[in-house]
């Protein structure tokens, strides 16, 4: 079905459905219980989720495949982000001709960066795509501020001269952005007992997206240009040996996962209207290489789990304060209490870098292949257990589900 | 003329600090091939035994003096460091005085330990890993020596001045026939960059006039021949990784008074290092430190203002695009060797 | 299925449609059966405190989590009261806001807008915030100032100190307690022509950012103003950390005076550096070479060290004021953390304090009652003296203070001593000051 073998239909099938029914899946606690600290559940996160998971499947796609380490790649992330907003203050509030925008934009930047870049192998790629990524992030924030607005990021304003619409609405405020009117920051709440789940338009058209992203990514890993470009990875000279140019082939895979960035790019916009230079610096290239080896280069599905892990961090570890902290050992003797508390108190809260450099390392330690080794580990135990021999690597969750334990 | 002296002399400065960090990290990753993100921390620990140096020297007892009140109207209390009361306030000032030169001898032994912990407890174990996990690992690593520094310190730079005699400048205008402020130049930047002269000169003399320097350069060259050959070279690369780790350590130290360390200033260098490092080409020393100097003084020249009159924003760009430059017109940096790191 | 009114906005539900479950309101749209985003329907009203915890700015944030756990410590009515005591507006019982217990999260903004915009949401869209607050740049301030018009909250801002936050991206929801680059060029340019004369040549290094140049022109525009001439304004990379390629054509530029535009790891290091190569020392046009730092922090002045002393600057609060409400907190933040509070823990814990206010003399934490019940509000007794919150343009008008690093420091903290207080007059501008102009305020929004 859809040109894809039975084991890669279920794999889009789970992801699709666990993409869909996220917001139950990342709010297991009710919202009034201690442990609602790690539901994961609300629109803004949700979003990132599965936009940051675009952004690692295209990354993917070269890395993965190529072996084309690119340090760079936030640059057409960032790119991505100021045309779709720039989209916004001159065209229209829709979204659709943001997100194109975006992608065009995305696209032609990586050709030139990509034709430049690809000239060189290695090290000297990832440093020549570096060069060109930082150069971007310093010029976006202080000679190019009139394009993009420097520090404080480009913004919508009251006056912006928007052709289809109007800059402010009857009531003085800036429109909001929609897609043919649905407009993204709306959410349907739901009450089940004690429990609270958000439906967001925006999460949705992410998602969506997100899936469209998946299926291709498994369609080009399915093809003969995967292929190719496995072979690149294996051994270049050798191909380059038979005569074969393997340049247009990593353009393309260059190219292709540009575009990507500059679709989660210009998602990120859409979803809140500001594009900030910091997203064009080295630490944001860093993170997606980072979310796509913690999940697991080359697989398909590890390059998602790998971006809900960081961001899961991210925005949950960083709001656990004291206050929380004695909050859920409270049922403790007081000097107990006290002592757990300073105990976990270096590891939450501000000090949330320090657990995501220990999970890095634990991850790369004791887990190789990235996290979706792990969760292959647990599919074996269980397949083992159960005397099934099929121990595919369907079973995983594309983001992070709370580590109470951990 | 004066105006681009100056700026010479500033690039060799800037340079040298470029050279120093570029330095250890080839031996690291030009040599041994692992990608060492943690090569940065290594750095801000340096700079960091300078500050606990300092700290340690002015440990202090406390008198209550009921003249003075602090800032809630209580008796003050009065520190005074217990060096000063041993050696009296004259020698025990000057001790602590220089607390940063002392810095380097309480550095040395720190940081080939630590050297030698990483190699044997973690990269070790990553030579063979693909680079892409040795990024990951030593990441991690990087976050994790950062944040424990900043649970110790705070997040807030820390002074860390130089000694009393190497404070204010030297006029080299005056020197040369030019007018008086024409070319200054602080003291202690001139000593930092004669310090990173005699430390590149001993790493260069090392490697090239010892045996296991020898045994070190044809293990890097080939690392299974010398296998073969039965000598242990997996021994030799702790040392030269423990090595590694004590020239950040000491461009850190010696860096401490330029810039007060703060916990995050190996992040700073880490990717400007990287960048030296490949523009002086994969696997070769001397290139690292000529691109480490040549970056420093394109640096200082783009910050002058004849030049960003004429290119707007140029110093800020300045090392990345030299850096692109070079590598599109020289493949493998200035002195890159073939094969290393190309795929 | 069954629906229950348990959870934080049980009560919003009424009216939704009925059996099935599931309810309609939203966050941010206009069908809500809602007043306003987030009303507060429990015993307790969440606030959101979003300060830098990681990242060059850190300690900072820290500071100010202190100062707003005290604050809310306050409202709570615990500990001494505070500047609860002395502040003029008695609407505040201690016992909460309007009777409902103060709660609170935080979030750490990473000093970089995207972040601190994801924090600000979630404190929104998971925790029900009705107000955030904090932030130590003013990129971030004005991002999330931003984010909380388009949400219908109130962002009561923090360390703010570009012109822009009240200029041309004020916003109807958002507030700012902290003074501004203007503020710091008509205060400290009397003070320098009192001490360096008129005649002087100054010499500009600034952040190259839109903070940067805002305080580069108000700074060059206050000094000329009085008869200085500026020869340069050199923009250094943010990135920068080694000044010295900046630094070194100064003295042979023919000016005497160095001013440097930078704050946080910038200034510290720019500060070191100049000190350095000597300036100080030197004499130019046979007067003694100066540096001046127009922003103070005395975190950050900690952080270069002996290289502030007899260095001239200009900052919004210090511990060392006298007046009682000064005291007062100086005395409950000592107690408490066993140290003075920054000038940072100082503008949060007052910007708490007036949203409370506020909302208790409006009767409702509705924004767009609050909105009205700060525009053009008059207070006293917060540490500023007299102070007005102006209803053009949601800027708090007060005292500033010109500050001099302190030449003889009897402690760690006692970096900075009080050269003059200049009176709000000084320092007030009209609205429409072309530093300022281009924004709109727009109107409240309340979100729902």
């Amino acid at each position: 079905m859809l040109g894809l073998n039975k084991k890669d239909m279920s794999l889009l099938l789970i992801v699709g459905a666990l993409a869909l029914l996220a917001p139950f899946i990342l709010n297991p606690f009710p919202a009034d219980s201690a442990m609602a600290q790690f539901n994961a559940g609300y629109p803004d996160l949700m979003q990132r989720f599965v936009i940051f998971g675009i952004f690692a499947i295209g990354f993917n796609i070269l890395f993965g495949l190529t072996g084309y380490l690119s340090f760079g790649h936030a640059a057409f992330l960032g790119v991505g982000s100021y045309s779709a907003v720039w989209m916004f203050k001159l065209l229209s509030m829709n979204v659709v001709p943001a997100i194109l925008l975006s992608v065009i934009v995305a696209g032609l930047f990586s050709l030139v960066i990509g034709f430049v870049s690809l000239r060189r192998s290695g090290i000297y790629f990832s440093i020549l795509t570096l060069a060109f990524a930082q150069m971007s992030f310093n010029l976006a924030y202080s000679v190019l501020t009139p394009i993009t607005n420097g520090e404080t990021g480009l913004q919508l304003t009251l006056n912006d001269p928007r052709v289809l619409g109007v800059s402010q609405t009857a009531d003085g405020s800036i429109p909001v952005t929609n897609l043919f009117g649905m407009e993204m920051r709306s959410t349907f709440e739901m009450d089940l007992g004690p429990w609270l789940f958000q439906f967001n338009t925006g999460y949705y058209l992410c998602a969506i997206l997100m899936l469209l992203s998946f299926y291709l990514s498994v369609r080009i890993f399915r093809s003969p240009f995967g292929m190719m470009l496995r072979a690149v990875k294996s051994n270049q000279h050798r191909m380059n040996y038979t005569g074969l140019n393997t340049r247009p082939y990593t353009l393309a895979a260059f190219v292709i996962s540009g575009m990507y960035a500059g679709l989660a790019g210009g998602l990120l916009a859409s979803m809140d209207p500001l594009a900030g230079a910091e997203r064009m610096q080295w630490t944001a290239s860093g993170e997606v290489v980072l979310m796509t080896i913690l999940g697991g280069a080359g697989t398909l599905l590890g390059p998602i789990l790998g971006a809900g892990f960081i961001k899961y961090f991210e925005n949950i570890f960083s709001k656990i304060n004291d206050s929380v902290l004695h909050g859920w050992f409270g049922f403790m003797p007081d000097g107990l209490e006290d002592f757990i508390v300073t105990i976990v108190h270096p590891f939450v809260g501000k000090g949330w870098h320090l657990t995501l450099g220990l999970m890095f390392m634990a991850v790369v330690i004791f887990l190789p292949g990235g996290l979706i080794e792990g969760g292959q580990r647990i599919g074996k135990l269980f397949s083992r257990k159960s005397k099934k021999s099929d121990g595919g690597d369907a079973e995983h969750h594309p983001k992070q589900t709370p580590h109470v334990a951990e | 003329m004066d105006a681009i002296l100056l700026q010479i002399l500033n690039g060799l400065d800037k340079g040298s600090a470029y050279a120093l960090i570029a330095l250890g990290l080839t031996l690291i990753f030009g040599t041994l091939g692992v990608v060492n993100f943690a090569h940065g921390a290594l750095f801000m620990i340096g700079s960091f035994c300078a500050v606990t140096l300092s700290k340690i020297l002015t440990l202090s007892y406390e008198v209550v003096d009921e003249t003075q009140k602090d800032f809630l109207g209580n008796p003050l209390k009065v520190k005074t460091p217990y060096v000063e009361s041993w050696f009296g306030p004259e020698a025990g000032g000057a001790i602590i005085d220089w607390a940063v030169p002392l810095a380097i001898l309480f550095a040395i032994p720190i940081m080939i330990s630590i050297g030698f912990i990483m190699e044997r407890g973690l990269i070790k174990h990553f030579y063979k890993r693909p680079h892409a996990d040795q990024i990951l690992v030593t990441f991690g690593l990087a976050i994790v020596l950062q944040e424990v520094i900043k649970y110790f310190y705070g997040a807030n730079p820390i002074p860390t001045p130089a000694p009393d005699v190497f404070r204010g400048s030297f006029d080299f205008g005056v020197l040369l026939g030019f007018d008086p402020n024409a070319i200054i130049y602080p003291y202690w930047r001139l000593v930092y960059f004669g310090f990173a002269a005699v430390i590149i000169g001993a790493v260069f003399a090392f490697l090239q006039f010892t045996t296991f320097g020898m045994v070190v350069r044809a293990g890097m060259a080939d690392r299974e021949t010398v296998g073969l050959l039965g000598i242990n070279i997996d021994k030799r690369f702790t040392i030269m990784f423990g090595i590694a780790a004590a020239v950040a350590g000491l461009a850190g130290v010696m860096y401490a008074p330029i810039n007060s360390p703060n916990y995050h200033m190996g992040m700073d260098f880490l990717v400007l290092s990287f960048v030296v490092v490949v523009v002086g080409g994969m696997g070769s020393l001397p290139g690292a430190v000529l691109a480490g100097f040549m970056l420093g003084i394109l640096e200082s020249f783009a910050s002058m203002n004849e030049v960003k009159s004429i290119i707007p924003g140029i110093d800020q760009i300045i090392i990345y695009l030299v850096a692109i430059i070079i590598l599109l017109t020289r493949p493998r940096g200035l002195m890159g060797r073939k094969g290393v790191m190309e795929d | 299925m069954s629906k229950t009114t348990l959870t934080r906005r049980g009560v919003l539900k009424t009216g939704a449609v009925a059996g099935a479950g599931v309810a309609l309101p939203t966050i941010f749209t206009a069908s809500s059966a809602a007043a306003y985003t987030n009303e507060p329907t429990g015993s307790t009203v969440t606030l959101g405190f979003n300060v830098p915890q990681t990242g060059p700015y850190a300690d900072e944030g820290a500071d100010e989590l202190r100062a707003y756990e005290l604050a809310v410590e306050h409202l709570n009515g615990g500990g001494d009261g505070g500047m609860m005591n002395t502040f003029s507006s008695k609407a505040l019982k201690g016992n909460g806001i309007m009777g409902k217990k103060v709660d609170f999260v935080t979030g750490d903004t990473q000093t970089k807008s995207d972040a601190a915009r994801a924090s600000a949401k979630s404190m929104i869209e998971k925790d029900g915030a009705v107000m955030i607050t904090g932030g130590s740049s003013s990129g971030v301030a004005i991002a999330v100032q931003g984010l909380c018009q388009e949400a219908g909250v109130i962002f009561m801002a923090g360390l703010t100190h570009s012109n822009d936050t009240t200029g041309k991206d004020k916003k109807a929801n958002g507030f700012r307690h902290f003074f501004n680059g203007y503020m710091s060029g008509a205060a400290l340019a009397p003070v320098l022509q009192k001490m360096y004369g008129s005649d002087r040549v100054a010499y500009h290094l600034t952040a190259d950012y839109t903070w940067g140049w805002t305080q580069e022109e108000s700074i060059a525009a206050a000094t000329e103003a009085l008869g200085w001439q500026t020869v340069n304004k050199v923009r250094t990379p943010l990135a920068a950390t080694d000044f010295s390629s900046y630094i070194a054509p100064v003295l042979n530029s023919g000016a005497d005076v160095l001013v440097l535009n930078h704050y946080g790891g910038n200034m510290v290091n720019s500060l070191t550096n100049a000190v350095q190569f000597g300036l100080r020392e030197k004499q130019v046009n046979g007067k003694n070479f100066e540096i001046v730092v127009p922003l103070y922090s005395r975190l950050m002045a900690r952080g270069a060290g002996e290289n502030v002393k007899g260095i001239f600057g200009s900052t919004n609060w210090h511990w060392s004021l006298t007046d009682e409400g000064s005291q007062a907190f100086v005395k409950s933040f000592g107690t408490k953390y066993g140290f003075p509070p920054s000038q940072a823990a100082h503008t949060v814990y007052c910007q708490t304090l007036l949203y409370a206010d506020a909302a208790e003399r409006a009767g409702t934490f509705n924004p767009c009652g609050i909105v009205e019940a700060l525009e053009g509000f008059e207070f006293d007794g917060l540490g500023n003296g007299k102070t007005l919150y102006r209803a053009e343009d949601h800027q708090c008008f007060k005292d500033v203070l010109v500050v001099k690093g302190k030449d003889n420091p009897t402690s760690e903290f006692d970096l900075l001593e009080v050269v003059e207080v200049t009176p709000v007059g000084q320092v007030t501008y009209a609205p429409d000051h072309p530093m300022f102009a281009g924004g709109s305020l727009g109107s409240c929004n309340p979100g729902a």
